[in-house]
């Protein structure tokens, strides 16, 4: 696999406060600016702003034929994205909810994620697929999942999710700048939506002016010795609480935002848990056959020994997401699932 | 006004009393359902709109304004035929004759509802009345070509009516459902709401034809367009599509013209879209009443009655939902596998 990373730029002085949606748009729009080939396609982009507003002003100030609403046509409208991708621009199509892949799976998995790989290199597909996941607002099993492992697991396109305003910003222009494609996972708990409820890290100081969070690297947000918890996008605002309330338990767990799937840091993940012997990966996708088992394989693959407790995996049990609140909130991995999970592991 | 494909006039003849006030009737317990609903679901969302709160969490599109293509189409069916409707799919559920306390008991969240509180309002599963939806844009249609397939099989002269909105008419699960329909002449009615707007984006920007019917073409199959959000023209349409399908003659194409009423979810500020009254069409319901009343077959006195039996059936529900279980926790993974 050739990894294109973008040459990380120190982040300029002076900083702002966004709320993750914000953040992703002035990335957008900042590439905009410097990129005439950066166009961006979907459904209700233009005047409404985008559904979880990924696009707030954007075709007020780039004009309808930079930022175009479409058809509800997904096949037809990410296929047009690869080929103005074959053909040297940068398109950004936005799938509205990642749940509708179902309907145009064949340009994703098997045109956009492949064309480089046919030609034996010889063509590039450089395009951002947006697309908004996850649950917790009863919005039920069609509209509520989070699919990037369906998407990791298939070759050939980069998997983001940023999980606050400053890697949203960062990892969008790195995406757009990469020369691969890039599905670009927001979940719209993060965002910072006024309509919904939204945690507390959803609005954070983001640098001024462009800088980039390279595709592929792990943050450790929180340093700790006695568990790593492994996690990406919403959940690791649940893992942040679960570690503050073990915190004041005595446990100190080590927090590992992902940030990317693919491709995955597995470097930081190993060096982690050599260092606590203790995993617990969160993980709001379903369990079987996903990102979690990967997480795990990561260690076993290298060297079980590592490990002082089996694997804790807090994720979807395989049910498609429930509509009724109750019920949601207990397939959800949450915070006190975490914390149960950290317990089970320390004590084991 | 009733145009098929080639903008031929069709004639819309009087229909009896009994048929108009049933119309009538459907539309008013659809429009009271949906403004119960519509009160419910702002109850609790404060302070300011969270939507994932209340007893009614979740994103809710509600139909108002959208009631005579229900009411005029499903006039015509009985409910051993099926109905795949869309995400916004009370009307049409009501018009078909679904159980309205477990519809609302679903929309609750509740244990007694359609799909014991797991679907929700998007995902209404009714083989009583083999009705089904999808939140998915377009999905509705290949389902449709089964059901229509499987009452063939039997030898029924059942059929299956699948419904969409315009937006969809762009995606390809619509255009290879008619092409399979008609080569295979299955027993199937194509219904397209047309209100204009696919959330945000107009018709005129996402649609290369002014008429889906248009498209009807394409597979061979006849189509038609009924303007004006008229009931009584959607069920002469559709009654002529129904006949067709039964009588083995495949599949039609019904477009309607209709008029979404409020936002495409609760909570949609609509800055998209004019004012309302800039909207084409006007709220259907008083339309049609006034229209009844002018044939003498609605006083003060007959309207009251109807809207105050849809009143005391909604609230019924409304308060059999209420009342009914939340799913117990503990069963949050059961149903995925029979």
């Amino acid at each position: 696999m050739t990894i294109t990373e973008s040459p990380v730029v120190p982040a300029p002085r002076g900083s702002h406060r966004l709320t993750t949606s914000k953040a992703m748009v002035e990335a957008i729009e900042l590439e905009m600016e410097r990129d005439p080939s950066v166009i961006y396609l979907g459904e209700d982009v233009g005047p409404y702003g985008g559904i979880f507003s990924s696009t707030t002003g954007l075709q007020e100030k780039f004009g309808a034929e930079r930022v175009i609403d479409t058809p509800i046509s997904e096949t037809a409208f990410i296929g047009l994205a690869i080929g103005a991708a074959v053909e040297g621009m940068r398109p950004i199509a936005e799938l509205m909810f990642a749940d509708f892949m179902g309907v145009c799976l064949d340009q994703i998995y098997n045109h956009m994620a492949k064309i480089h790989f046919e030609s034996g290199g010889n063509v590039k597909v450089p395009m951002v697929l947006t697309t908004a996941v996850g649950g917790g607002y009863s919005d039920a099993a069609q509209h509520s999942q989070c699919l990037w492992g369906t998407l990791a697991h298939l070759p050939g396109m980069k998997v983001v999710a940023p999980s606050n305003p400053n890697d949203a910003k960062g990892l969008m222009i790195s995406a757009i700048r990469d020369d691969n494609p890039v599905v670009y996972m927001f979940h719209k708990g993060v965002m910072g939506l006024p309509w919904m409820a939204k945690n507390a890290r959803a609005t954070d100081d983001v640098p001024d002016g462009d800088y980039t969070v390279p595709i592929g690297k792990a943050n450790v947000l929180r340093q700790g010795h006695d568990v790593s918890i492994v996690t990406v996008s919403l959940s690791v605002h649940h893992a942040l609480d679960a570690a503050d309330a073990l915190a004041a338990q005595g446990i100190e767990a080590e927090v590992l935002d992902l940030r990317s799937l693919v491709p995955l840091d597995r470097e930081t993940i190993l060096e982690s848990v050599a260092k606590t012997g203790r995993l617990v990966v969160v993980d709001e996708d379903y369990l079987s056959f996903g990102m979690s088992g990967e997480v795990a394989a990561t260690i076993t693959d290298v060297d079980p020994g590592m490990l002082r407790a089996p694997v804790a995996r807090v994720a979807n049990p395989d049910t498609p997401v429930p509509y009724a609140h109750g019920l949601e909130y207990v397939v959800l991995p949450r915070q006190d699932r975490i914390e149960a999970a950290v317990h089970r592991v320390v004590k084991a | 006004m009733t145009t098929t494909a080639h903008d031929t006039p069709q004639v819309v003849a009087e229909l009896d009393s009994a048929t108009r006030l049933g119309l009538y009737r459907t539309m008013v317990l659809a429009r009271t359902f949906e403004d119960a609903i519509l009160r419910e679901y702002h109850a609790d969302k404060g302070p300011g709109f969270d939507i994932g709160k209340g007893l009614v969490p979740g994103e809710m599109h509600l139909s108002s304004g959208q009631e005579p293509v229900a009411a005029g189409v499903c006039a015509n069916l009985t409910t051993d035929d099926a109905v795949t409707a869309t995400h916004r799919p009370h009307h049409f559920a009501i018009a078909h004759g679904i159980d309205i306390d477990k519809m609302a008991a679903e929309i609750f969240g509740r244990e007694t509802g359609l799909g014991r509180g797991r679907g929700g309002h998007m995902h209404l599963f009714d083989p009583v009345t083999h009705f089904s939806c999808s939140g998915i844009i377009a999905e509705g249609y290949p389902p449709a070509l089964g059901q229509a397939y499987a009452f063939r099989a039997k030898g029924t002269d059942r059929i299956a009516v699948a419904v969409t909105g315009e937006g969809a008419a762009n995606q390809g699960a619509f255009h290879e459902s008619l092409n399979l329909a008609a080569l295979w002449k299955l027993p199937v009615v194509f219904v397209v709401e047309d209100n204009d707007w696919g959330i945000s984006v107009p018709r005129s920007a996402s649609t290369a034809v002014a008429s889906n019917a248009a498209r009807g073409a394409a597979y061979d199959m006849p189509a038609e367009r009924v303007e004006d959000n008229d009931v009584e023209a959607v069920y002469a349409a559709a009654g002529r599509a129904v006949a067709r399908a039964r009588a083995g003659d495949g599949p039609t194409l019904l477009e309607v013209h209709t008029l979404r009423l409020l936002g495409h979810f609760e909570g949609d500020a609509q800055g998209y879209r004019p004012e309302l009254a800039e909207v084409p069409g006007r709220d259907p319901i008083p339309e049609y009443e006034k229209r009844l009343r002018d044939a003498g077959l609605l006083d003060d006195a007959t309207v009251a009655q109807t809207k105050k039996d849809a009143h005391e059936r909604v609230e019924a529900a409304i308060t059999f939902a209420k009342d009914s279980p939340v799913p117990d926790p503990t069963h949050a993974t059961s149903y995925v596998f029979a």
